[in-house]
């Protein structure tokens, strides 16, 4: 029943950048599982490989060596062409910073993903101002991004991130730029609108506000998943060192 | 998406406005500066141009321009007349003679006698009067430039460097001490040495002119119908030992003659030059930075499923609609200057040839700075789009 319930398996995957001396070893042999509906939290110092990993998932950078399935697939032995197809089907982006086109409005941001599918324009418009009212955005339609708040353009960026009905989301810091209560405000929507479709959300943050919102949390070093835990385990380990850090200061 | 490839384009206003006037400018400078060069060159076979009746000119072989008179023996005349296949020959007369103005002043004008009888190579375009005038005792017909130009008269005689008025129907010139009665005014082609104009009939200019044996300038002749043009062309040079040239190669002779003996192609081509590096330096240049300004955008849609090809056809498009915008605003602003300062002022001449030459620099300003661009898009790691 478990092996069902997986939706992304990596084994062993290796990733090198750079050759000789300048070689970095971005991820050393990665062993992680996760499941459908799960939302699953990369976390680690930086440089320790999470956003390697996030590319390597959604397809976006080929591995060294190990083993990937994601839904099902390989995205590493796909061509490129065929890479970006699946993509475009089944991932879901959420940038740190947005990366909303400041030209258009929002509704056309919303439709990107759509449009890239040749998905008529009509239809992908219509799609688009569904979940932009279903992320509060109704009657800011044909804002641009520029006029809208941090948290505003992120619950756009999360529209367009849904609005291909993709089976996995991958969000870079999603509360990175946006203040405290923001963050918690988008969160919450990112967790209630994928769980509610059985979506598998990879979510990489620094920010330890927003870990409750995991299921589990995979923490990286070096790149290597050291270990795998709650919310609260991963909490309590933060509070734990922060302790023993200051008790060093004296 | 192609919406919304051009609207971030049109977005951009600072990047797409300087696009646009780049473009814009150096099309403008291509257009124009072609456009007077071209305006330039027509001048110097403006009568040739003008006189569309002969199939053929025949001069003296040492010729080397419409306006370099070689005068030949009136027998030539005769000689080409005799020559089978010729429907009609008639001599033409032009040379510079000094003309005593109204008010005693003296004016160097190029004088063209047309054949007595038929009047061919009378100026085509009348504004006062007609061709026939010149049939009446020492009469001549003056050209508009000169008549409100270098023919002009003060307005007080007693006062030359006044202001002056056109000079007139009915007034007299002198040529080589005979009265020369203004009879008409023509509308004509300025030509290339910029003095006035008078025609009148090849007698009659020989008359004004100093007395010398050889008079007759060209021989304008017109081919039987029996006879192709080429091969009367052949038979006349070769059976006169004459120089025989059809329209199109006298008028391209004059043009070579003044392409090669001067450096007005040097000038004109450096302008040219300038204008296209005006355009890759500007407008190429911002067109790279706005893809630059655009690659996250362009990260992030091939990170969700854009193909290369898909992008690359965003940036031509861009780059296909800031290239038609500039290139129709320039050559608007060529047509505005073109059709605004008048012809004796500025030599303007636009052919159809122009707005293509301009067209083909501008699309390789587009297509070399969308080149840089899609190629920094094609090499675009969708991976980067994490990276901040």
């Amino acid at each position: 029943m478990s092996e069902h319930r997986t939706a992304i398996r990596c084994a062993r995957i290796t990733k090198t950048f750079g050759s000789g001396e300048a070689v970095v070893h971005a991820l050393r042999g990665i062993d992680l599982e996760v499941r459908r509906g799960e939302m699953m939290a990369l976390v680690g110092p930086s440089g320790c490989g999470k956003t390697s990993l996030i590319s390597i998932m959604a397809g976006l950078l080929q591995r060294d060596e190990g083993e990937l399935e994601v839904m099902g697939t390989d995205p590493g032995a796909l061509s490129g062409h065929e890479r970006t197809k699946w993509r475009g089907a089944n991932v879901g982006f959420i940038f740190q910073q947005f990366n909303l086109i400041p030209q258009v409005s929002i509704l056309e941001n919303a439709a990107v993903p759509l449009l890239l599918r040749n998905v008529p324009r009509r239809e992908a418009h219509e799609r688009a101002a569904a979940l932009l009212r279903e992320v509060g955005l109704a009657g800011r339609e044909n804002s641009r991004p520029t006029k809208l708040s941090g948290g505003q353009q992120q619950r756009v960026a999360i529209a367009r991130a849904l609005v291909n009905e993709p089976r996995i989301l991958v969000c870079d810091e999603p509360t990175s730029a946006l203040d405290g209560a923001t963050g918690q405000k988008v969160m919450h929507l990112i967790r209630d609108i994928t769980r509610r479709d059985d979506r598998v959300v990879i979510l990489v943050t620094h920010d330890e506000r927003i870990y409750h919102f995991a299921d589990r949390i995979a923490h990286l070093d070096d790149g290597r998943v050291t270990h795998v835990s709650t919310p609260a385990e991963a909490l309590a380990e933060s509070a734990a060192r922060m302790g023993e850090a200051a008790a060093a200061r004296g | 998406m192609r919406s919304i490839a051009i609207k971030m384009l049109f977005g951009d206003s600072a990047k797409f406005y300087g696009i646009l006037l780049g473009l814009a400018f150096a099309t403008l400078l291509i257009a124009q500066q072609s456009s007077i060069f071209v305006g330039l060159m027509s001048r110097t076979y403006a009568l040739i141009e003008e006189t569309p009746q002969p199939d053929l000119w025949v001069v003296d072989p040492t010729l080397l321009f419409v306006d370099d008179t070689k005068p030949m023996q009136v027998t030539a005349l005769q000689r080409v007349r005799s020559v089978q296949g010729v429907l009609w020959a008639v001599p033409m007369y032009k040379s510079l003679l000094v003309a005593k103005l109204p008010n005693g002043s003296r004016q160097l004008c190029d004088v063209v006698g047309v054949d007595d009888a038929s009047l061919i190579g009378a100026p085509p375009t009348m504004v006062q009067g007609s061709v026939e005038v010149l049939r009446n005792p020492d009469t001549v017909i003056i050209e508009t430039r000169g008549q409100r130009g270098r023919l002009a008269q003060p307005v007080d005689l007693e006062d030359p460097a006044g202001p002056k008025r056109k000079i007139e129907v009915g007034e007299l010139l002198e040529l080589n001490e005979k009265r020369a009665v203004i009879g008409g005014i023509a509308e004509t082609t300025p030509t290339f040495q910029a003095v006035p104009t008078i025609y009148t009939t090849y007698s009659r200019a020989i008359s004004y002119a100093p007395a010398t044996r050889r008079t007759l300038s060209m021989v304008l002749v017109k081919a039987d119908p029996s006879v192709p043009v080429a091969e009367l062309q052949r038979r006349i040079a070769r059976e006169t030992e004459l120089s025989v040239y059809t329209p199109r190669e006298f008028a391209w002779m004059t043009i070579e003659f003044w392409m090669k003996q001067t450096g007005i192609p040097i000038n004109f081509g450096i302008a040219i030059a300038l204008g296209f590096l005006v355009g890759v330096a500007i407008a190429g240049q911002m067109f790279y930075n706005f893809t630059l300004d655009n690659l996250k955008y362009f990260g992030a849609m091939k990170a969700m499923g854009a193909t290369t090809p898909r992008l690359l056809g965003l940036v031509a498009l861009q780059g296909l609609v800031a290239g038609a915008l500039g290139l129709g605003m320039g050559l608007g602003a060529t047509s505005i200057v073109g059709l605004t300062i008048p012809p004796d002022k500025l030599a303007f001449k636009m052919t159809w040839h122009i707005p293509i030459i301009a067209a083909g620099a501008v699309i390789f300003i587009v297509v070399a700075s969308s080149a840089f661009s899609m190629r920094r898009v094609a090499k675009l790691d969708p991976a980067e789009v994490f990276q901040g």
